[in-house]
């Protein structure tokens, strides 16, 4: 090699060089590495805080209940899955707690919810890089679906009702999507990669999926990443009421609306909250002796290519994603012990994604568990993905499955083990966690024990 | 101390989250009391709401500390 390089002209010795280069950046590429979840937040309408909210979850509560806080009695949904709100003892969110007075009239609620799931996930992790090079590989990736959208909805009003003078400097930046990753950076000098995603329900996964391929491929040591929702406002009630997706048959029994596969089941209920992740590099992780959750091992996506708001009929786009999370998981179907479902407790949605888990798996679908948290919690839309993630990861940590709430009567094609009513144990290797968003996009998980 | 002054001061603690004793005449709101340019804006905001006057910008910009703000609303009240 030294031999023939020494005959090579200037011009082939760069050509060459050239090639060694691109060569290497190759194998950096494709030397994808490990990464492990080491911090978990929460903030959900069970609760604040991983260990109050998983109890209450584990418990077969439920979170869902009349919406107080605006007036809905014109509205056909009149409940949703709202945070508890208090003095923080006792699970309840006191966001003075996390957010200065002063500055919480720069966030819309969704990013108040971001900053505690969090400070908490990072306050778990234990990781608060000092030096400047320790800042620069820790970034933020914090979606949400839809945004400040009670704060839009608010300014719009003030610029109608009292004109442009009247409406807050802080107006844009606190219902910007991407300013739940920008504050939360602020306050810890995370100076990595600060990105953002917004692909609605499915969201949190998708934000969970891109942050730790950014740790795979080693765009940073850490990422705190995860997704936020409030959009429990009147215009975000009526709207998902227009588009005639919200369960409106249990406003008098809030608790019993959530039903994913129950032949009863008549669309989504709302929720609200945060989850937020800590992903490490497996290496980085050890070397400081960090409590490691899980693992990251897989992630699929894909598109639908169909309906606006309808998943496609045959369950494909569901199906590819899985499938995909699996491949680049490198496991068998016949692995996963839980799968977490998107299960909205919508009429159509349920049976497609069933289904799709009964193409995939083929006889370990009788053999594995599938439950909906939505049940408990309702649908967090981009914060449903992340807190989903983080109960799988639990469900891994504790060989608990969360139970399916209110599937009193599975429809007939739902014949799977649904951990109906009560949480159940069982040993979980590996978990797959499923979302799917309006618009047709799709996003899958695979996460498992550390080996 | 006037009743503007009193009003003033009491819009900035709760603006900015500072304790009482920060907030002097002299004061200025970026420099002692932690403030950014849009704070100094919403501050602006909350002094036109509370005394029903409006602030055009070009004086809003010369508003920079505690007495600059009493010493407009005085000069532009009722």
């Amino acid at each position: 090699m030294i031999l023939s390089a020494f005959w090579l002209t200037p011009q082939k010795m760069r050509e060459s060089y050239n090639q060694i280069a691109i060569v290497q950046q190759a194998e950096k590429i494709i030397s994808m590495k490990r990464v492990v979840v080491t911090g978990l937040g929460i903030v959900s309408p069970l609760g604040n805080g991983i260990d109050h909210v998983w109890n209450r979850l584990t418990n077969a509560h439920s979170g869902i209940v009349p919406i107080t806080h605006i007036d809905v009695s014109d509205l056909p949904a009149r409940i949703a899955g709202m945070v508890p709100r208090g003095d923080g003892s006792d699970g309840t969110l006191n966001i003075d707690d996390y957010v200065d007075k002063k500055d919480q009239k720069k966030m819309d609620t969704f990013i108040t919810y971001a900053m505690a799931a969090g400070i908490q996930a990072v306050e778990d992790s234990g990781w608060k890089p000092e030096t400047e090079e320790d800042q620069d590989e820790t970034g933020v990736m914090i979606g949400s679906g839809i945004g400040g959208l009670p704060g839009i909805s608010e300014g719009t009003l003030t610029l109608k009702d009292r004109g442009p003078r009247r409406l807050s400097p802080f107006f844009i930046p606190a219902n910007l999507i991407n300013l739940a990753s920008g504050f939360l950076s602020i306050k810890y000098g995370f100076r990595g990669p600060n990105h953002s995603v917004v692909t609605a329900c499915a969201t949190g996964t998708h934000a969970i999926g891109d942050a730790a391929r950014m740790v795979a491929l080693g765009d940073a040591k850490v990422m705190v990443a995860g997704g936020a929702e409030a959009a429990v406002c009147r215009i975000g009630m009526a709207g998902f009421a227009a588009a005639r997706a919200l369960s409106t048959g249990y406003n008098d029994t809030p608790e019993k609306a959530s039903r994913p596969w129950d032949k009863d089941r008549d669309g989504f209920v709302m929720g609200e909250g945060a989850g937020v992740v800590v992903l490490e590099e497996y290496e980085h992780a050890k070397a400081r002796g960090a409590k490691i959750y899980g693992e990251v091992l897989g992630y699929g996506m894909s598109g639908d290519a169909h309906h606006v708001t309808a998943p496609a009929e045959d369950g494909n786009g569901g199906f590819r994603a899985m499938r995909a999370a699996l491949r680049s998981a490198k496991i068998d179907a016949d692995k996963i012990d839980y799968v977490n479902a998107h299960g909205t407790s919508t009429p159509l949605g349920d049976e497609i994604e069933l289904g799709a888990v009964k193409r995939l798996f083929g006889d370990h679908a009788h053999k594995l568990a599938m439950s909906s948290t939505k049940s408990a919690v309702g649908h967090l839309l981009g914060a449903a993905g992340a807190i989903e993630a983080i109960f799988s990861i639990k469900a891994i940590e504790t060989g608990i499955l969360p139970p399916t709430l209110n599937l009193d009567n599975p429809s007939d094609s739902c014949d799977l083990n649904l951990v109906a009513h009560e949480a159940q144990e069982r040993s979980v290797n590996y978990a797959l966690s499923n979302s799917f968003g309006f618009g047709g996009t799709n996003a899958s998980l695979v996460m498992g024990k550390v080996s | 101390m006037s009743d503007v002054a009193d009003r003033v001061k009491k819009i900035v603690i709760d603006h900015l989250g500072v304790d009482e004793a920060k907030v002097t005449e002299t004061a200025s709101f970026i420099d002692d009391l932690g403030a950014d340019s849009l704070d100094t804006v919403e501050l602006v905001m909350a002094f036109e709401e509370e005394f029903g006057c409006e602030i055009p910008d070009d004086a809003a910009e010369k508003i920079q500390t505690v007495k600059n703000a009493i010493d407009f609303i005085e000069a532009n009240q009722g």
